[in-house]
């Protein structure tokens, strides 16, 4: 068998009798014998390193690696810089908890304060929190930041990822509010609908929309903004990070709160997790916001440094007025992402929008070109809607070749996604297999 | 040390993107005016950055991390290995069901292994964390009675010396604390327990062991008088490394759970996160849970009355990896001897130290136990947070300060079943060390930490006057 446990059964026999007790029988007689496991758990009996590696790459080897991925919607292969997780996977970062002891974890404290200055960059907010564990929930937590007694509807755009809406209506089944869902026409918010559900309800929190939408349409947002404002209601922006290197930004615009999926900056696609939710907020929501907050401080002797802080907010000391229950939240990606956009820098940041970009134009072009056209009009970013008379055939032909195609929608259209990692060679071969199923 | 920021000059960087081989073409719509202030540095003085910043932070692997209900036991490097596969970490989630076979394997896999250890009949994996998984299971709960029409039950029993997170949960969930004290052996205060039971009660929520790090001898009768009640049984799983093999908290009466595969399972904790938080559940709440699973490798399903979603995915899965990897290394023996062993370690260092650091409750203890230095600050003013940061000196991480809130002045200390003979010797040393020292010279002790990167923070001034971010010229 494989353990992990360093003495040997001689020096815990000992160890034993030095406290008091016979053998481990004795040491569990105080527990209830209804209470206890009877015989052994039905498990396969332990293993070798070697024996563990082998069973585990089997199942790693069971899995297709696309060579070519063209889908998005949500998670999106970029490039991980080479840096990031040999930088990430130090022991100190990996196998610390949340830094509690503040003298001693000034690298965690210091990496976590610059990754909030990144994202309130990135964003134009004026701050952002330490993580949260994911896109979708980080909406989720977002909309709940603006609820009050007066208040309590949330209204979210249906041109937002339905999975994002699907953890927005679970976490709001808990609290025991109201979403209701802003209808889209042509691919994105309906602006007239939203006017009209917003003035017809004192009680609208906030309004969440999604930029690009999950259609990859840049919607007007400014108007969304103005519409959602002039109705007292708080406006959540949930974007696409690398959008933000050529973007108006949510600051720009005047959002209230910025959250979104940081899995862009430097994570893998790891079937889906962990990924990072990020989520940054005008100053004057600073005691609303859920999750870790660092902040710097000087030390006796008057050094900087930095320390957990607005803990009131809390699960530890507020108990259930916490402003969330949110205590582990996903600290190593935010390292992962800080190390990431330092990489990449400013120009960087740009740049790899701008390939994102010019990419997914130049396959629009084409597969309009080869028949398959846009779904909507609508400015977009890197991923678009084409028609498809019939996707399941193309994309089990894109499959046969190691591509990974885009996504099937409901209408069977296909959402298309590029980065920086599809050359032109890559999506030609689309458009050469488009030609030859259609 | 300097931030980041201040070592970025304008125009270095590194070279990461390749030109642009199509036409460059920007949307036609108003683009961003502002430029974002990231770092603008060399690969070397970054590398250097980061190498300087983990010199000042503490892991498992610098040292024994006896951090109380975080269980901060050795992380194996197979773990990462495994978790690092490309077959893993290059999978989009959105790939069709026969193209990840493994990766659903590998899922079902541990939801088997985590049901046997735990006697629960199923298990869900959205939840990112354990305060994630106490709110699915909460939610779970909530689901359950509504379905039968029962909306009536809006109140969650939470004992004084619960985490946390469990009344935060609660709230999160849309239920009503009821808290309930804990009788003077630190456990549940029974007469308190059937007070509060009534007609309003969804649940009670429970660590067995419980925070103080005994296990509750009632807790067949705590369990059968909830249900009862009406109630069910939520089994916060913070704790499960003390019982693995030795007591499954189905068998026991509970209906939920959720697991901490970051403490328990050995998955590292990162800083911070990320974690993991599978949420398990007896038969007759598998109609609630959350989120798509793919069992037959063809196609994706959900539970009929689904709660909906906890993530956007399959939850934390590389984690998932990493627990599945260290639940076949242990197998049938390997688990329940690595809870044995956390419960020795935890004894070992009870019986060394409580002749001068009273324990809370002077009795077996399970994975952890609870010092109480109320009567070491009356006699000395030399505070549980003083002696905390005593150890800092001494290369320990300190204990869990200050919780449970139902002990004074206290330090929850959890060995794990990982640290040797010697290493516990060391630090028990160091404590009467510090005792001595406390006793003698309390001012030398209230002065500490003395060797650490920068010394006692003042957290006042940050709550006062918050600096989030760092401010440009």
């Amino acid at each position: 068998m494989g353990t992990f446990i360093p003495n040997t059964k001689e020096e815990q026999l000992k160890m034993l009798n030095e406290i008091g007790y016979k053998d481990f029988d004795d040491l569990f007689k105080h527990i209830p014998a209804e209470a206890k496991v009877k015989g052994k758990l039905n498990l396969p009996e332990g293993k070798s390193e070697i024996e563990v590696d082998r069973i585990v790459s089997g199942l790693a080897a069971k899995n297709t690696v696309f060579r070519s991925i063209f889908r998005g919607a949500g998670a999106y292969n970029h490039y991980v810089p080479s840096a990031v997780d040999a930088i990430a996977n130090k022991e100190e970062f990996l196998t610390a908890y949340t830094p509690y002891q503040a003298e001693i974890s000034q690298g965690i404290l210091q990496s976590i304060f610059e990754y909030q200055t990144m994202i309130a960059e990135l964003t134009d907010m004026d701050i952002a929190n330490a993580s949260l564990y994911d896109g979708a929930s980080a909406a989720a937590e977002a909309c709940a930041m603006f609820k009050d007694r007066k208040h309590s509807t949330i209204y979210v755009s249906e041109a937002v990822d339905e999975r994002i809406r699907t953890v927005i209506n679970t976490y709001s089944f808990g609290r025991n509010t109201e979403v209701k869902i802003v209808p889209k026409k042509n691919g994105v918010t309906d602006k007239a609908e939203l006017e009209k559900m917003l003035a017809e309800d004192p009680a609208s929190a906030c309004f969440l929309m999604q930029y690009p939408n999950y259609y990859g349409i840049i919607e007007d947002a400014d108007e969304l903004c103005k519409i959602t404002h002039d109705n007292d209601a708080k406006f959540i922006m949930y974007v696409n990070p690398i959008s933000m290197g050529v973007l108006k930004t949510p600051g720009e615009i005047g959002a209230d709160a910025c959250i979104g999926e940081g899995q862009p900056l430097g994570l893998g696609l790891e079937f889906g997790g962990p990924y990072l939710g990020f989520l940054a907020a005008n100053q004057k929501f600073m005691r609303q916001i859920p999750g870790r907050l660092i902040g710097e401080t000087v030390d006796s002797k008057g050094d900087r440094g930095f320390v957990l802080t607005l803990q009131a907010r809390e699960q530890h000391i507020r108990r259930e007025k916490a402003s969330s229950n949110i205590c582990s939240n996903e600290a190593l990606c935010a390292l992962k992402a800080g190390i990431y956009m330092s990489t990449i820098g400013p120009k960087g940041l740009k740049q790899v929008a701008t390939l994102c970009s010019s990419k997914a134009h130049y396959m629009a072009d084409e597969l309009a070109k080869a028949g398959l056209e846009r779904s909507h009009d609508g400015e977009f970013f890197n991923e678009f809607a084409t028609k498809c008379a019939d996707a399941d055939k193309l994309l089990a032909a894109l499959e046969a070749k190691g591509i990974l195609g885009g996504l099937k929608l409901e209408c069977g259209c296909i959402l298309w996604c590029c980065t920086e990692l599809n050359t032109r060679e890559d999506i030609d071969e689309v458009i050469a297999t488009v030609k030859e199923v259609f | 040390m300097k931030l980041i920021f201040e070592k970025s000059i304008s125009g270095r960087g590194q070279d990461i993107f390749p030109a642009c081989d199509v036409p460059e073409v920007l949307p036609k719509v108003e683009l961003r005016k502002t430029t974002a202030h990231l770092p603008e540095i060399s690969e070397n003085e970054m590398g250097r950055h980061y190498t300087a910043l983990a010199k000042r932070a503490h892991g498992v692997n610098d040292g024994f991390y006896p951090l109380g209900s975080c269980t901060m036991k050795h992380n194996p490097r197979i773990n990462e290995k495994m978790a690092s596969l490309p077959g893993f970490v290059n999978l989009h989630p959105l790939q069709p069901a026969h193209t990840v076979k493994g990766a659903n394997e590998l899922i079902s896999g541990l939801e088997a292994a985590l049901c046997e250890i735990t006697g629960m009949d199923a298990v869900t994996f959205q939840p990112a964390a354990g305060a994630h998984g106490e709110f699915t299971g909460l939610l779970l709960i909530k689901a359950y009675h509504q379905d039968r029409g029962d909306f009536e039950r809006n109140e969650i029993i939470v004992p004084d010396s619960a985490h946390g997170t469990n009344p935060a949960s609660a709230t999160m969930a849309g239920f009503k604390t009821i808290e309930i004290k804990s009788n003077e052996n630190g456990m549940v205060d029974l007469e308190s327990l059937k007070e509060k039971l009534g007609p309003h009660t969804a649940g009670l929520m429970l660590t067995n062991p419980n925070t103080v790090g005994l296990f509750d001898e009632n807790i067949m009768e705590i369990t059968r008088l909830v249900h009862e009640a009406g109630g069910l049984c939520y089994y916060d799983g913070a704790n499960l490394n003390a019982v693995m093999g030795i007591v499954r908290p189905a068998d026991i009466g509970f209906d939920v759970i959720h697991m901490n595969l970051h403490k328990t399972f050995s998955t590292p904790h990162g800083g911070g996160g990320p974690g993991s938080g599978p949420c398990g559940c007896k038969e007759f709440l598998k109609p609630f849970i959350p989120g798509l699973t793919c069992k037959d490798g063809k196609e994706y399903t959900r539970a009929e009355k689904s709660i909906g979603n906890m993530t956007g995915f399959y939850g934390n899965f590389l984690v998932m990896v990493k627990a599945y990897t260290y639940i076949l290394t242990l197998g049938a023996e390997g688990i329940p001897a690595a809870s044995s062993n956390a419960v020795l370690n935890a004894n070992y260092m009870q019986e060394k130290l409580k002749d001068i650091y009273p324990v809370a409750f002077d009795t077996t203890c399970m994975h952890e136990f609870v010092l109480c230095l109320q009567d070491i600050y009356k006699d000395t003013h030399v505070s549980a947070l003083d002696v905390a940061k005593a150890l800092l000196d001494y290369g320990i991480h300190p204990p869990t300060m200050y919780f449970p809130l139902i002990v004074h002045e206290a330090l929850m200390i959890e060995p794990t079943e990982t640290e040797t003979k010697e290493t516990m010797d060391e630090a028990i040393t160091a404590f009467r060390e510090i005792y001595d020292l406390l006793r003698k010279e309390p001012e030398a002790v209230q002065a500490c930490p003395q060797t650490t990167p920068v010394l006692r923070l003042d957290e006042v001034k940050a709550a006062r006057e918050p600096v989030l971010k760092y401010k440009f010229d």
